[in-house]
């Protein structure tokens, strides 16, 4: 992170100065009020109606009661909302650590200087160019037990084999993830490959007249280099955890049960079906909670305590 | 000072030219609605063309999805932009904007049309708020039909069952014959369908009442409750393993292609049977299984938003006459696969199944309210919860879910 700062001509002894220094920073200021406006109005305003519709008893329309922690205590006795944080922690590790691994082999991969790159490249980016929408419904056909790949192997000859994950309780979740990986893992891929691609090559020279074996080169020395580039994908990546919500309507409904239910669904079905505002907004904001205390002691490392910076 | 006034009177003249615009303006009726499959649209033309010959202009606003259409509709009357008439369930989805002064109470009309002796007193009920009509019911639609297929029950030697015990007999025996007994949309929806098919079938229509009414604990108590329950979780074992997350019309292909036996829905699942060219009593029959056919009602209303504009309360009267005009009514409702919500329409030029629903329903106590006239979205959202875990997982006992359903109850009252 690059920080710009404008700092005004020092030693304003002479008023012409001032009026100077004004006249050219009001049109800036100008020009950053209306952003300024929908962050503090837009953002920060409804995240805070938000938080106060939560405690309420609003139910089709907002209403402006107090009803204390009611609806926290009925969200934590709430079968489905205990299902979607667990699933989203599941889905949030796994998602991350397997975009993460597979982007990287990949990306190593292509920077063996492979034939065919380009092609390569494409093909492993292709699916995050589709909507979640898109990757779901694709990825239900492909493990729906009767229509896709169990069939296809079965058709083969394999009687026996089994892939019934998609309508498997205890499996379901991890379905969702494998339709995940497949969607983010190549935009993972091409952050890191930019990273590689960046990497001094009298590195590899040294390393090389070294003696150091490849894999220990990339482990020790290139990982740690490409920091910058993995906290860019796993912010990236975890973006979408919390708002994961297409690809689980898409792929399962929430189902088989309620077995792949996330908070994201179950915010927008209470908020817009249930019409239950108040219990939507309350788990909404347990997961603006959870953000926020996921994010606050890096925002703090990274940006409030400098000193400690060291690139 | 002089330049306002002249601003102000140019102002003045510019809305008096406008509104007197507005009012030479032909009858223009913005309606917001959800239905959007082929036989809807089929259908809602059959209201537009009427609207039309009476004068009127229909402007259309058809927007995909129940809840997309109800929540874009509700933020333009309650951002005071709203839509000349607008599509909701029949039951308690509008009872805020009622209960907010946002609807026009419809009652003059409803007295002139005698609407409470000529519509079945469930559906009176779920529109009529203090007294007062606040909404035109404008079809009947039957939820818990059971559709199935002629040919394989009579390649199987088999009749269709007529209660569920009897289901679950005939069913097992259809699987032995490499049939699927039953198809179903898994998805929540439609489990918690099945659900009250059974519950009302099986369970009668005063538990079901209880249940999704009075929502009171003890009706769980009663040992019927316990074995209604049981023979739900019994059907688990009559669906093909490819059902969940199945849409509906899917598990009604099924049917059609003869791959499967039995398929619960709504009388709206005839439109797929109709668009495969398929005759009722024909190929597919359509019944109500439970000791006493006892038929859960629910269907569509319009609201009117509030308005004080002259020319949009003569549009709303006009559109009141239309939608329930006898012949509309009829042809409506047989695009629509709903039955007409007057009695006293004819019905002979409309499918058996339609002709079924309607003789059933002439006894009033064959009447149900559906579940969107008796529970809260709420209620019913948290039972949805309960009864797809209890479909899914196998395992879970009778006992478990019933204590889900107190629970459900205990939670959105």
């Amino acid at each position: 992170m690059e920080t710009i700062s404008i700092r005004a001509p020092s030693v304003a002894s002479s008023g012409t100065r001032i009026r100077r220094s004004v006249r050219t920073r009001l049109p800036a200021a100008f020009a950053l009020l209306p952003t300024a406006l929908v962050v503090l109005v837009v953002y920060i305003g409804c995240m805070l109606w938000t938080v106060r519709l939560s405690f309420t008893s609003s139910t089709l329309l907002p209403k402006l009661d107090w009803v204390g922690l009611a609806q926290y205590t009925r969200l934590f006795a709430n079968d489905r909302f205990l299902t979607s944080a667990s699933n989203i922690v599941i889905f949030g590790t796994l998602f991350i650590s397997g975009c993460l691994i597979i982007g990287f082999l990949l990306a190593v991969f292509i920077d063996q200087n492979v034939r065919g790159e380009g092609l390569f490249r494409t093909v492993f980016l292709y699916p995050y160019s589709m909507s979640f929408v898109v990757t779901g419904v694709a990825w239900q056909w492909f493990l729906n037990p009767g229509l896709g790949l169990q069939k296809l192997v079965r058709d083969m000859g394999f009687e026996s084999f089994t892939f019934d994950w998609l309508v498997n309780q205890r499996m379901a979740i991890y379905t969702i993830v494998i339709a995940g990986l497949w969607h983010g893992a190549g935009l993972t891929m091409a952050i890191l490959l930019a990273g590689l691609r960046g990497i001094d090559s009298d590195l590899w020279k040294a390393a090389r007249v070294d003696g150091i074996p490849t894999w220990r080169v990339y482990t020790s020395v290139v990982l740690p280099l490409l920091r910058p580039m993995v906290i860019t994908a796993t912010v990236l990546l975890a973006t979408g955890v919390v708002k994961l919500y297409d690809l689980v309507v898409a792929m399962t409904l929430g189902g088989p049960g309620i077995a792949t239910e996330v908070p994201a669904k179950f915010v927008m079905d209470h908020l817009f079906e249930r019409n239950n505002i108040a219990l939507g907004t309350a788990a909404a904001t347990i997961m603006l909670i959870t953000v926020v205390s996921i994010l606050a002691p890096w925002i703090y490392v990274r940006y409030i305590r400098p000193q400690g910076r060291h690139a | 000072m002089r330049l306002k006034t002249r601003v102000s009177a140019y102002t003045l003249s510019i809305a008096l030219v406008w509104s007197s615009g507005a009012l030479a303006q032909q009858m223009k009726a913005e309606v917001l609605h959800w239905w959007t499959s082929a036989g809807e649209s089929a259908s809602v033309k059959v209201f537009a063309d009427q609207f039309t010959k009476a004068g009127g202009t229909w402007v259309d606003n058809a927007i995909a999805g129940g809840a997309n259409a109800r929540t874009a509709g509700i933020n333009r009357i309650v951002g005071g932009n709203p839509p000349t008439m607008m599509q909701f369930n029949t039951g308690k989805q509008f009872d805020e904007l009622v209960s907010n002064d946002l609807v026009r109470d419809v009652d003059a009309q409803a007295k002139a049309g005698k609407w409470r002796e000529l519509m079945p007193k469930p559906i009176v009920d779920a529109t009529v708020r203090q007294g007062k009509f606040y909404a035109v019911p404008v079809n009947i639609h039957g939820q818990n039909w059971m559709f199935y297929n002629t040919k394989v029950f009579a390649d199987a030697g088999l009749e269709p069952p007529k209660t569920f015990p009897e289901l679950i007999a005939s069913g097992e025996k259809l699987k032995a014959k490499g049939i699927i007994p039953l198809a179903l949309g898994g998805q929540p929806t439609w489990e918690h369908n099945l659900f009250r098919a059974v519950m009302v079938g099986h369970g009668g229509a005063d538990m079901f009442r209880q249940l999704y009414g009075t929502r009171k604990p003890d009706v769980v108590k009663n040992p019927k409750f316990k074995e209604t329950v049981e023979i739900f979780g019994k059907m688990r074992g009559l669906v093909d393993p490819g059902s969940p997350g199945r849409n509906w019309n899917d598990a009604t292909a099924l049917v059609i292609t003869n791959k499967a036996a039995m398929h619960f829905n709504g009388d709206w699942a005839k439109g797929e049977f109709i668009a495969a060219g398929q005759t009722a009593g024909k190929e597919y029959g359509c019944t109500v299984v439970g000791q006493e056919p006892k038929l859960v009602i629910g269907g569509d209303v319009f609201v009117f938003p509030q308005t004080k504009d002259k020319t949009a309360l003569a549009t709303q009267d006009k559109l009141i006459q239309v939608l329930t005009d006898p012949t509309s009514q009829v042809e409506f409702n047989k695009k629509k696969g709903s039955i007409p919500v007057r009695m006293d329409v004819d019905v002979s030029s409309m499918d058996v199944c339609a002709q079924k629903s309607h003789s059933i329903l002439k006894d009033p106590a064959n009447q149900v309210e559906s579940m969107e006239i008796l529970s809260p979205p709420n209620f019913s959202g948290a039972m949805q919860d309960a009864v797809t875990q209890f479909w899914n997982n196998p395992n879970m006992t009778a006992d478990a879910f019933i204590e889900k359903i107190v629970n459900a109850m205990r939670d959105a009252g």
